[in-house]
């Protein structure tokens, strides 16, 4: 096999850490002797074992082993599974996560948590209390098909090797077409040999004639006799990539010549096989019982990381022949593959274009209208078809980036389970929605804000069991998860019904650090405001968890630069509620088209509430400068958007002007443009490409006829408009320090 | 003087130079990605004045410098000459490209490596940053600028706020 291995090591990597997430989710679930879900996590430990052999990682694959191992005895139901035991293996979920890192990043892993993880591993392993029973075995035995090799002999004897013996007698009989997977029996006895006395005798009974002998096909069995004081493990280690394709019966050879019967855990390893000859075309056998996956091959560029673990358990499913949830079934059933996020990003870009192309070829249709020609209808219903088909291909193409916010949500209960313990608050974690869809960008983005939300529910949220019950309430906290669609928007809220925001504490915070005056009349809803400003942390302590500096500033402004928003409700004693309004993707939007000037703009449809013509008199000067609008008995502040631009051409004439009231940021505004144009789908292009961020601008798009339109980000704007408004300098434009400061104010 | 020393010397550079206020400016040429007349940009509000705003350069969106504007020289209006030399930048990590207004385009020179002397520092007018070498070509003298120094200076740094990097 002269296939370059490192080709496939990131995909050796993303399967990792996707088998990690079983594995953590896994153990997070675990909270009764559950075979199905134990039998998931071992076989996620082994895949990233086995693969890591492969790859040459020995530490991972040292660590793991002893991982597997473990998992080994838990499954065999040998060792009961207990809190302890679960927080240990969440941990060492955690080093192998270090060192697939370590491993990604090509350097050496040296946190000292591996060590002491690995050492308490051993530790649980060397001083637990192993061996069961054999009647205690059937129950096992019946989910793994084995109990018919399985004679009336203790199992231990592959998890230590206590066994006093003086040497492996070995009975190998490998598959027929095990030289086609690559395989070379001399090799592996050749190892065998190095290990001490080694004895081999090969039965050619199965040999066929010559002329039907198949020079590819192997038809020897071998029955080797090893002596030498080596563990059951070293041996196995050799046959560990033709364990599926080979009946294997490793037994001591004991002094008393009693012989133990171990047997080969083959049967649930056969994934090993992808990693082992990673181009494809093994045929994955698991041995009798399971037509389905006997015949899985699998590609290359390894398909979805599923693939192998569903083989397995469809075997064991149809082996145990019990109606489990097929739920997890069904899904891994609707077939998948995995493409590089640059390439649906260049086929994004690429549909960008096309819209844009399209976009101008409508144009010149209509500019064609009038044109007594008979063409001209024709081209019209062309122009018409590919408006609809570009739409559609775009929805489509932007369909393959949406992905379900459960890959966020994921992270939560391995997060809850870690800080409520460390805290010593008792919390249950409730997640909804986790199938809620939004684009991988977004996600990508919102998952250290929302992780912010959860860690500041957690810290200062929810109460200790025992405030708890002096308030009355039930001592495990609720931590509320819930995402859902809502127009162009994704919803994801935080809830707890913890303290709740202290309003005096917020305000007495917000005197001191300058941000209100004393005499400044505040809403509770202004006040539970404040916590997003800059500079402000009510934490009476900083501790690991929150309050690092890190305040909620950042996490509104991270929401903000995403065109989202967050927001809180709070009620003391019940617990407060976040909620971060999203949209579902940043790679287009519908836009109002609007003129100012010569120039066009682009407001975002979902910001708009509505479009009117004002007049002079219902524009209401406040101590003459800023203007408001009575809109639907709420009066709406009045941003002239030239103005606030610093447009030279500014005129004052507010006669009669055309208002867009825009909603953004949870406030309201009017904006004064020139024109309204038409409304239309837009791709929306990034500033900072080559330029960079710009204030009160999420971007900017290209028209049909070539031109650059900036993206108006609304609530940015009405910020900046109301800032404005407040310095009372509405010509700003005269000065470019000024317009510079304008920028640097976050 | 070794062999290593005469082969580097003995080596030159094209250059695309410009005209601004009767002077010649040189960039590298391999940094031009494409020279065009003069139109109409969108402006950017808050920007710096040198910075006339963006356009679209085959679906992408550039920003356009006025050079004039950015030396402190005095403004001319733009005219038939006026070109828009779109040249691509080292930003950090990445690449960002630009377009440079210019009064006009004048010609492109191999200069030799031995040509281009180190820039003296200069008492006022043009920062002395922008300004890479100094070349002689035909008797006349070249500016060399420093197009990575100026085009990341001041407002036109790309500023990455990364999450948890304040």
């Amino acid at each position: 096999m002269s296939i370059d291995l490192a080709q496939f090591i990131p995909t050796f990597l993303e399967e990792s850490f996707e088998g990690l997430e079983v594995m953590e989710s896994g153990l997070l679930n675990l909270d009764t002797e559950d075979a199905e879900t134990i039998n998931a996590i071992f076989r996620a430990a082994h895949s990233i074992k086995g693969g890591a052999g492969t790859f040459g990682f020995t530490d991972i694959t040292d660590f793991t082993h002893v991982v597997e191992t473990l998992m080994d005895e838990l499954r065999a139901e040998r060792r009961a599974f207990t809190d302890t035991l679960k927080n240990l293996l969440l941990s060492s979920v955690d080093c192998i996560r270090l060192l697939l890192e370590a491993a990604r990043d090509n350097t050496e892993c040296n946190d000292p948590q591996v060590d002491q993880v690995f050492k308490q591993l051993e530790m649980v392993l060397a001083g637990g209390e192993v061996v069961l029973t054999h009647a205690d075995n059937e129950k096992a035995d019946s989910t793994h098909n084995l109990s018919s090799e399985n004679d009336n002999l203790p199992e231990n004897v592959s998890s230590a090797g206590e066994i006093n013996n003086s040497g492996w007698h070995i009975e190998f009989k490998p598959a027929q077409h095990l030289l086609m997977t690559g395989n070379e029996p001399i090799l592996m006895m050749a190892a065998l040999a190095e290990c001490g006395e080694f004895l081999v005798h090969a039965c050619t009974a199965n040999v066929p004639a010559l002329l039907d002998l198949n020079p590819e096909e192997l038809f020897l069995v071998w029955d080797m006799d090893l002596y030498s004081d080596c563990d059951e493990a070293v041996v196995r280690e050799v046959f560990e990539w033709v364990e599926d394709d080979c009946e294997l019966t490793i037994t001591p050879i004991v002094d008393d010549n009693r012989a133990v019967n171990s047997q080969s855990d083959s049967l649930f390893q056969e994934h090993l096989a992808d990693f082992q000859n990673p181009q494809g075309d093994v045929p994955v056998s698991v041995q009798d019982e399971a037509p389905v996956a006997a015949t899985i091959t699998t590609e290359s560029v390894a398909p979805e990381a599923s693939v192998s673990i569903t083989a397995a358990e469809r075997a064991e499913m149809s082996s145990v022949a019990k109606s489990q949830d097929n739920v997890r079934k069904s899904q891994s059933d609707a077939g998948s593959i995995r493409v590089g996020i640059d390439k649906i990003d260049g086929l994004i870009n690429r549909v960008g274009e096309l819209v844009i192309t399209q976009s101008m070829l409508g144009q010149v249709g209509s500019e064609l209208a009038d044109l007594e020609h008979p063409a001209v209808d024709r081209l019209n219903d062309g122009l018409l078809q590919l408006e609809r088909n570009t739409r559609d291909l775009q929805e489509e193409v932007m369909r393959i980036r949406m992905l379900p916010i459960s890959f966020v949500f994921n992270r939560f209960p391995r997060l809850v389970h870690d800080v409520s313990s460390q805290l010593g608050k008792e919390v249950e974690l409730k997640l909804s929605g986790e199938q809620t869809e939004l684009d991988k960008t977004v996600m990508e983005k919102i998952g250290d804000p929302l992780l912010h939300l959860v860690r500041n529910a957690l810290d200062h949220g929810l109460e200790t069991p025992q405030e708890r019950v002096a308030a009355g309430k039930s001592e495990c906290g609720t931590l509320d998860l819930n995402a859902y669609h809502q127009g162009g928007f994704i919803i994801i809220q935080i809830k707890d019904d913890g303290r709740g925001l202290d309003t005096q504490r917020i305000r007495e915070k917000a005197l001191e650090n300058g941000l209100i005056s004393s005499d400044q009349v505040l809403s509770e809803a202004d006040i539970h405001d404040l916590i997003f400003l800059p500079g402000f942390s009510t934490a009476v302590e900083v501790n690991g968890l929150s309050g690092r500096g890190v305040g909620m500033d950042v996490v509104r402004r991270n929401i903000e630069s995403l065109g989202g928003h967050v927001s809180v409700t709070s009620e003391a004693g019940i617990g407060s509620s976040f909620t971060v309004t999203l949209p579902l993707t940043l790679a287009i939007l519908d836009g109002q088209l609007i003129k100012l000037q010569q120039e066009a703009y682009i407001i975002p449809l979902v910001s708009i509430v509505e479009s009117i013509w004002v007049s002079a008199e219902a524009l209401n000067a406040v101590a003459g400068q800023g203007r408001l609008f009575l809109f639907r008995d709420e009066y709406v502040p009045v941003i002239h958007l030239s103005s606030l631009f610093g447009f030279e051409e500014y005129s004052k004439d507010f006669s009669s002007s055309l208002m867009v009231i825009v909603e953004g940021g949870g406030k309201k505004a009017g904006l004064i443009v020139d024109e309204l144009q038409g409304q239309q789908q837009v791709v929306i292009k990034s500033l900072e490409t080559n330029y960079k961020r710009v204030d009160g601008f999420f971007g900017a798009t290209i028209l049909g006829n070539g031109q650059v339109a900036l993206i108006l980000d609304v609530a940015s704007l009405i910020k900046m408009g109301l800032d404005n408004a407040n310095k009372k300098q509405p010509r700003r434009h005269k000065n470019n320090d000024e317009a510079q400061q304008m920028k640097v104010r976050v | 003087m070794t062999e290593t020393e005469l082969t580097l010397c003995s080596e030159s550079k094209q250059f695309l130079t410009f005209v601004l206020a009767n002077e010649e400016y040189a960039v590298d040429i391999l940094r031009v990605q494409e020279i065009r007349g003069w139109m109409p940009v969108t402006r950017i509000p808050g920007a710096p004045g040198y910075m006339k705003g963006v356009l679209n350069l085959r679906g992408e969106i550039i920003p356009i410098i006025d050079l004039r504007e950015r030396f402190g020289f005095e403004t001319k209006a733009y005219n038939h000459t006026t070109v828009v030399v779109f040249v691509w930048i080292k930003s950090e990590e990445r690449q960002r490209s630009m377009g440079l207004v210019v009064d006009a385009v004048a010609d492109t020179y191999d200069i030799a490596n031995e040509a281009i002397n180190p820039a003296p520092l200069m008492g006022e007018g043009l920062d002395p940053k922008f300004i890479e070498a100094l070349a002689t070509v035909e008797g006349k003298m070249v500016i060399l600028l420093d197009i990575d120094y100026l085009l990341n200076a001041d407002a036109l740094a790309c500023t990455q706020t990364g999450y948890l990097n304040e």
